[in-house]
């Protein structure tokens, strides 16, 4: 394995002492799975709780009394919108309407907002919003001194609880209401806490200074011992995230994608002034010629790539495609033509030259039980 | 678990040989198991169909990755493992036991031959391991 140029998160030597299989992800070394397994660690995270080492996430800052306006014009949802101690998702995208990153972002001071970007996107988004800043917010890409340990799952809170002081005492983990953010010490570290995720559980997000990682991981997976706690690889995280249906770039959503066909349209404040909004616009009065759907497939697992096909004709392609551990089916994301994107549609998936059977689904495949 | 048991002859392309006179039952290796982790889909060749040595003679599929099992002999498929179509985690719970895949009835028993015994496949997984 070329291994040489590939960058190592401070969880590293935690991550081999776990015994996980690392592979190269967008330019870092990362644990693909731990040796449970795939399966066992994405029914830990539905049942109790997983840690996963994020790091690899890009972070960039932007300060200045203007910073909230700034990103607001970058960014598709209402970032002007937020109170400190708020974040939300959206996108960044170009002139031309089409997705250059997905992000979310936080306002963690009245002067200070925190984007978080995709690991492979890192330096187009650095160089994509600073050549459309002002020049009194300055940014900072903090990608490579930033940690990042997702806490997900239904007993996240508890765990996390058990290891965090937050800086206001009137304030508890618990009492953090959804895409808050908020100040504190995690294993002693001082850390930005979010409750924030990618796995359609309850969870949090802990941004802490690199090099600081291994206490509150180690905290982390000792406290909760008792609970069945397991790291968690990009592997599950995978499987995770299609389940609730999340996108992921370079699969779902790219330059070529707009946000109206791949579903995201419910980001995108059209009635404020945003880079690509015009074209959002019109691509959203014209109607979308393709649109996400989910499938579920009845023999055979969907992969990328593969055409989803009616009628003897290729309707569109699968984007992203796996075993779904907890809904226990073969599910994928694809495209296909509008047309066919309604729910109970009969469409086949072509898997190595053969056609199988599949149905257009509503998503999220798996919706946690309120 | 025994991870490469003595009494089998084994490809590279790390599958399993059991034969009984003409009669041969084909699984893929603990060693080929792990590698794919959790696997999660498995599809194999009607009863009666023919296979060629080398050509392949179905798919293993994990969470991650589908990958083709390569027939180590030749010969006609006369029994495949519903079982393992059914519960395809027992390919990775008794690669060598009830994980098994199809039993082929050996058109070539020369083929055998060229597969490797477990002190040359354990020799061969230390190669791909490094």
């Amino acid at each position: 394995m070329s291994g040489g140029s590939l960058r190592r998160t401070s969880l590293h030597d935690a991550h081999q002492a776990l015994g996980a299989r690392l592979v190269p992800f967008a330019g870092w070394e990362m644990p693909l799975q731990y040796p449970a397994g795939i399966v066992a660690e994405h029914r830990a995270v539905r049942a109790s709780v997983g840690v996963f080492d994020l790091s690899h996430m890009g972070e960039f800052h932007f300060r200045g009394e203007g910073a909230p306006v700034a990103v607001d014009r970058l960014v598709s949802s209402d970032i002007a919108g937020l109170a400190v101690g708020q974040a939300r998702y959206g996108l960044l995208c170009n002139e031309r309407g089409t997705i250059v990153d997905d992000v979310i972002v936080y306002r963690i001071a009245a002067d200070e907002m925190l984007m978080v970007v995709n690991a492979a996107n890192v330096e187009k988004d650095a160089r994509h919003v600073q050549a459309r800043l002002p020049q009194d917010v300055a940014f900072e890409d903090a990608s490579l001194e930033t940690a990042l340990i997702a806490v997900q799952g239904p007993r996240a809170a508890v765990l996390l609880s058990a290891v965090t002081d937050l800086e206001v005492r009137e304030e508890s983990i618990e009492s953090l209401p959804a895409f808050g953010v908020t100040r504190g010490r995690v294993g002693g570290v001082r850390a930005t806490i979010a409750r924030t995720g990618y796995t359609g559980e309850d969870g949090f997000e802990v941004f802490i200074p690199h090099e600081r990682a291994p206490s509150p991981w180690n905290r982390l997976l000792a406290a909760g011992s008792a609970m069945g706690v397991a790291p968690i690889g990009l592997g599950a995280r995978d499987t995770l995230r299609l389940e609730a249906r999340f996108s992921l770039y370079g699969n779902e959503i790219d330059e070529t994608t707009d946000p109206i066909e791949a579903g995201l349209g419910w980001t995108c404040k059209l009635d404020k002034e945003f880079v690509g909004r015009d074209a959002i616009a019109a691509a959203k009065a014209r109607g979308p010629a393709r649109r996400i759907v989910g499938l579920v497939c009845e023999g055979g697992v969907p992969r990328r790539g593969h055409p989803v096909m009616s009628g003897g004709e290729v309707v569109g392609q699968v984007t992203s495609g796996t075993y779904g551990p907890t809904v226990d089916r073969n599910i994928a994301l694809a495209y296909v033509q509008t047309p066919l994107a309604k729910a109970g549609t009969a469409v086949a998936v072509r898997i190595r030259e053969r056609d199988v059977a599949a149905t257009v689904v509503k998503t999220p495949f798996f919706r946690r039980p309120t | 678990m025994q991870t490469i048991p003595d009494d089998l002859r084994y490809s590279k392309e790390h599958e399993w040989v059991r034969a009984d006179g003409d009669l041969v039952t084909i699984g893929i290796t603990h060693f080929a198991q792990d590698q794919l982790g959790d696997v999660v889909f498995v599809e194999l060749p009607e009863k009666g169909a023919s296979v060629r040595q080398h050509a392949s003679l179905g798919v293993v599929e994990s969470v991650k990755a589908a990958s083709d099992v390569y027939a180590p002999v030749s010969g006609e498929v006369v029994e495949r493992n519903l079982k393992v179509i059914e519960s395809p985690e027992l390919v990775n719970s008794s690669p060598y036991g009830d994980g098994w895949l199809v039993k082929v009835r050996m058109s070539d028993g020369d083929e055998m031959g060229a597969l490797l015994d477990a002190a040359a496949y354990g020799e061969h997984v230390g190669a791909s391991a490094q």
